[in-house]
């Protein structure tokens, strides 16, 4: 890379995002922009109850309101009614309930489609819905995972083929090394936490939307979506309807944001196909806010049984994890696999002899869970790195002393982990050297004693997240033997026009991303012409027929091994059509800055755009040849890559209200080879805010019924800019091995880190008062009642 | 926003705003800024008949002086009364708590009688409302009323106003010299609502505290004045012990409910250390 940047190629460069201007004007087609002749609005009835017996249920009065042209209840939706099918059963003998777009006989979550109305008119379509008879009788709701899987616990699933039981399933991974009890019999110091990993929400901008138009004559239908994954959604929708996946065409226009929350197929998305189908109407559906936050997948929730053991000088000899993970009321596309994500990231950097994991799926009367930004291993990432501080307290040893006698040194790679994966590459010495630089890790400390010497009630506390995460989701192989029903390569196809621009066709879905600016620059680099000549066209199974979209910090580290195969492809063609033209052998030209030239006569040059333009006209291309100038990959990655970095968090908590507040965070990254620094720092940014929400604002929360107590954003708390410090980021750039661009992966990495070093922080700041946890978000209430309880008073 | 149909109005006068109300009934309500009652229709959970815009009435509109007191007009925007040289002047507590509502956005279309009006235990301003005894005029059908502070706000989002009347200004009394002020404002997000909010004013002369206003609020199902501390102060030492001391009182009278985001131990133990920092700050010390 550093090569191609000595060239003056785009490659590297802190490019402004082209798709901004028209991202933030708003002049672009979001999904509910879509405005079709003879669209039927849908609105949808969702249970008030998080378990329940629907005893009646009549949509017909809906039918009487103005507007209103159809309603449905499961019994009139019939065999339209469509499953949401699991595609990633991580056992054989998982529990696979039916997941209906409208419940039948019975509602299991908050916020579960009962019935649906359509009319002519959006707020028609609302008002008929007060208009729809439905009377539930209440049973009792499972909330608590623990007493969920008690043997008198009612069953979230009773029917037909229920095994009797809230279990979704078991998964135990023994790890690579000797047993757990055989290193933690030679251990000095155990330390055993639970942590409880909360549900949270994806929280994006834009939410969900659909429209699915028929088209007339032809039975093609098109289906606008606001999602992360139209290719995806296409062979799922395909599958649940019935109908051809050649005549289903799935466009994902821009898109407001995802975090994970987009990368599912909806029950709603069933529905507006399903009736657009039947009725022979376009169907449009936007969801309101209060919706997105009963129907859209939660994320994270898990309880985390974590055991650590090592020698009195530090030296780690195993870890043992049994985990509770809630899947809420049904299994959404690949919940069942979101914990196993983390499985092989518990034991991090960490060089160890023992890893057991274990992992129990739950099923509780709460909204169905999945991928939300980082899916697995900010869960894992949060669980060793606070039990690392508490080993350390343990230990009476600095906690970054504790994690460089511990860590994968430079040296050692590529390492092959105890959770049987193999990290390529990493440097965790230079940037944590870095992060100490910009931080002022001992001044903080010397601050830190003098406040702890004077009593100060505003403490200061340093956390630490040395942190890896594995992205580039995935090896094909890999993922089929995880029982994923899906594979992992990503395709590329790039025209040269007969007028010199290029159109690039990536099968990565962007939804804030900045894949327009970064996949110009990587084909412009091989290309040799500008930015700016370039269209990405992405997101449209008809345009882009081919793709795995995005999600798991995946489209560069997979899409950018496509886009980089299939530019230099389109060269070796050009290469044998310009030799042709200039009378030499291809071997004689060498192409630089976009013209094929002849080695020793520069004179004789063709650039690239008069090549295509022979390649359009065909008159006169060498024998063999075939006309127009495209090339085209599907890669499927060799493996894994391994972002890590850095963070370090130094925060102030105000031990009278509880309060915290981070006074500064540096965050030092290293994704490998960047593409464009500045989206890199953006997408860092972005993650940072959402992983320190974690620690300090958000949190999912049901009462004892399963009533959603944080139903809007007045009580599920999402941070702005003011609540927020202003980051010192920064990057060390250790390329991977596993892709020839040497890119890592850059999407989750902030929300991963962060987590964990703002909790290490404050238990930091409070260890002297004797306090060893507290539980996330680190709301002023939770920090002071861990404070009361460590005094011993109530809390 | 996907509400309930409703009907629309938009007087110019207080008199037709009164005809409108009258005529609607029951279900009519009075829009202000507006950033209270949308969200409430836009979940549906209000579905009033008429909505009757009173941002048009001129007599609702701006901020005067009438000697000892200011009349702020029940429709004067908060980002009108945070940047109003006459507030900044005489009723600095005023501008400095409006300055903590919401985001500039809210306070750009939020007014200031529309928050007093929909008296939120949580809103900043009802708080400041007791501790500087405003008086609110409200016009109905038998004419105008004072009703003040003290007597004004009733319950949850209740006030001593009948259906048919409508709060038309405010008289906030001039504090004179010698006051410092301070609003302590504790909230999880910057632009969240008050967990527990304290608005203090404090007269000092020759080293002791001459006399406190303090009103606290989400303390209770209205704004609450804390009497047993301010009693406390008048004639205390001006310091950091005395008005701790003084603060461990603040509980008193109020009736803490707990939510999300606090139970109601953990708001009074935020009472308490707060009104001491509100207090002591405004004190100067």
């Amino acid at each position: 890379m550093t090569e191609l940047l000595e060239t003056g190629t785009p490659l590297g460069r802190p490019l402004r995002r082209k798709e901004d201007a028209r991202l933030l004007h708003g002049q672009t087609n979001w999904t509910d922009n879509i405005q079709l002749p003879g669209t039927l609005y849908m609105a949808i009835l969702r249970s008030p109850m998080a378990h329940a017996r629907i005893t009646h249920l009549d949509v017909a009065p809906a039918l009487e309101h103005p507007h209103v042209v159809a309603a449905y209840g499961a019994k009139e939706l019939g065999d339209l009614n469509g499953s949401i099918p699991c595609v990633w059963p991580v056992t054989d003998d998982i529990q696979m309930p039916s997941f209906p777009a409208l419940a039948v006989d019975k509602v299991r979550h908050v916020g579960d489609c009962v019935a649906v109305v359509l009319a002519t008119d959006k707020y028609a379509a609302y008002d008929a819905l007060e208009a729809i008879e439905v009377d539930y009788e209440a049973l009792p709701a499972v909330v608590d995972m623990e007493a969920a899987l008690k043997p008198d616990s009612p069953l979230v699933h009773d029917g037909e083929g229920s095994p009797g039981t809230n279990e979704c399933y078991t998964f135990p991974l023994p790890g690579t090394g000797i047993p757990y009890e055989e290193a933690k019999a030679k251990a000095d110091v155990v330390v055993k936490r639970r942590f409880i990993n909360q549900r949270i929400i994806a929280g994006y901008m834009e939410p969900r939307a659909v429209v699915a138009s028929p088209m007339g004559m032809s039975n093609e239908m098109t289906v606008w979506s606001a999602t992360q994954i139209p290719h995806i959604l296409r062979v799922l929708l395909s599958l649940v309807t019935g109908m051809p996946e050649n005549s289903l065409r799935v466009i994902a226009p821009d898109v407001g944001g995802g975090f994970g929350g987009k990368l599912q197929l909806y029950r709603e998305e069933i529905l507006a196909v399903q009736l657009a189908r039947h009725l022979g109407r376009p169907v449009k559906w936007t969801e309101t806010r209060s919706e997105d936050m009963v129907a859209s997948h939660h994320g994270r929730d898990q309880i985390q049984d974590i055991e650590i053991c090592a020698t009195k000088d530090g030296k780690i000899l195993g870890l043992n994890v049994d985990l509770l993970a809630d899947m809420g009321a049904y299994l959404q596309i690949i919940t069942p696999g979101i914990p196993l994500l983390g499985m092989f990231m518990f034991p991090a950097i960490y060089k160890m002899e023992a890893y057991h994991f274990n992992c129990v799926g739950v099923f509780t009367n709460k909204t169905p869970t999945d991928a939300i930004r980082g899916a697995g291993r900010p869960e894992a990432t949060f669980a060793i790195e606070r039990i690392i501080d508490e080993l350390a307290n343990e230990l009476g040893m600095d906690p970054m002393k504790l994690r460089k006698m511990n860590w994968i040194t430079h040296e050692e790679f590529p390492y092959s982990t105890i959770a049987g994966l193999v990290y390529d590459t990493g440097n965790y010495e230079a940037a944590t050297a870095k992060a100490l630089d910009l931080f002022g890790y001992d001044e903080l400390r010397a601050e830190q004693e003098s406040r702890r010497a004077s009593g100060d009630p505003v403490q200061l506390g340093l956390g630490i997240s040395t942190f890896t995460e594995m992205c580039g989701l995935a090896p094909s192989r890999t993922l089929g033997a995880l029982k994923y029903v899906a594979g992992g390569w990503e395709h590329c196809t790039i025209r040269a026009l007969p007028t010199g621009k290029i159109e690039l066709i990536t099968g990565t879905s962007p939804h804030g991303q900045g894949h327009e600016t970064a996949w110009s620059q990587i084909a412009a680099s091989i290309l040799g012409v500008d930015v700016d000549d370039i269209e990405v066209i992405h997101g449209d199974t008809g345009r882009a027929p081919y793709g795995m979209d995005t999600y798991g910090s995946r489209s560069l580290a997979v899409g950018g091994q496509a886009i980089k195969k299939a530019a230099e492809r389109l060269v070796e063609k050009a290469k044998i059509i310009a030799a042709h033209q200039l009378e030499c052998s291809p071997d004689d030209l060498e192409f630089v800055d976009g013209t094929f030239r002849v080695k020793g006569d520069p004179e004789k040059a063709q650039p690239l755009a008069a090549v295509a333009f022979e390649a359009f006209t065909a008159h006169n291309l060498p024998d063999g040849v075939e006309p127009t100038l495209q090339a085209e990959a599907t890669v499927d990655p060799d493996d894994f890559s391994y972002p890590h970095g850095t963070h370090l968090c130094a925060i102030e908590v105000d031990t009278e209200t509880g309060k915290s507040t981070i006074r500064k965070y540096v965050a030092v990254d290293d994704v490998g080879i960047q593409v464009n620094p500045l989206i890199v720092k953006g997408q860092v940014h972005g993650g940072l805010a959402q992983g320190i929400a974690q620690a300090l604002y958000e949190g999912v929360e049901y009462d004892a019924d399963g009533n959603l107590l944080t139903a809007s954003f007045a009580d599920y708390l999402i941070p702005s800019a003011m609540d927020l410090p202003s980051f010192i980021t920064d990057s060390t750039v250790t390329p991977s091995t596993t892709n020839p661009l040497g890119t890592k992966g850059v999407g989750e990495a902030g929300a991963i880190a962060s987590t964990p070093a703002v909790i290490n922080a404050i238990v930091d700041a409070l260890r002297p008062m004797g306090v060893n946890d507290v539980l996330m978000p680190a709301s002023p209430q939770n920090v002071w009642r861990a404070i009361q309880s460590a005094k011993g008073g109530a809390a | 926003m996907i509400p309930v149909a409703f009907e629309y109005t938009r007087p110019t006068t207080v008199d037709e705003a009164i005809a409108a109300l009258v005529a609607g009934g029951e279900d009519a309500k009075i829009l202000a800024g507006g950033q209270s009652l949308m969200p409430v229709l836009r979940l549906r959970m209000a579905a009033p008949s008429i909505l009757i815009d009173c941002s048009r009435i001129a007599e609702m509109q701006g901020i005067t002086d009438a000697g000892d007191a200011l009349i702020i007009g029940a429709g004067t925007t908060h980002y009108e009364v945070m940047n109003n040289a006459l507030v900044l002047e005489h009723a600095p507590l005023v501008a400095m708590t409006t300055a903590t509502v919401a985001d500039p956005q809210i306070r750009h279309r939020g007014t200031f009688g529309g928050a007093l009006a929909h008296a939120d235990p949580a809103g900043d301003l009802p708080a400041v409302a007791v501790a500087l005894d405003m008086v609110m005029t409200v016009a109905g059908p038998n004419g105008r009323r004072d009703i003040p502070a003290r007597d004004y706000f009733v319950d949850y989002f209740t006030t001593a106003m009948e259906p048919e009347e409508i709060l038309v200004s405010i008289r906030v009394p001039k504090l004179g010299a010698g006051w410092g002020y301070h609003y302590e404002k504790f909230n999880r997000t910057a632009q969240g609502w008050a967990m527990v909010g304290v608005a203090a004013a404090v007269k000092r002369s020759n080293g002791s505290i001459e006399q406190a206003r303090i009103g606290l609020t989400n303390m209770g199902p209205g704004p609450v004045r804390a009497t047993t501390v301010e009693a406390a102060l008048a004639g205390s030492d001006a310091s950091i012990d005395a008005v701790a001391s003084a603060s461990e009182n603040a509980t008193d009278g109020t009736r803490a409910t707990s939510d999300l985001h606090a139970q109601a131990d953990f708001r009074e133990h935020l009472a308490r250390v707060l009104t001491k920092r509100a207090v002591a700050k405004a004190a100067g010390l």
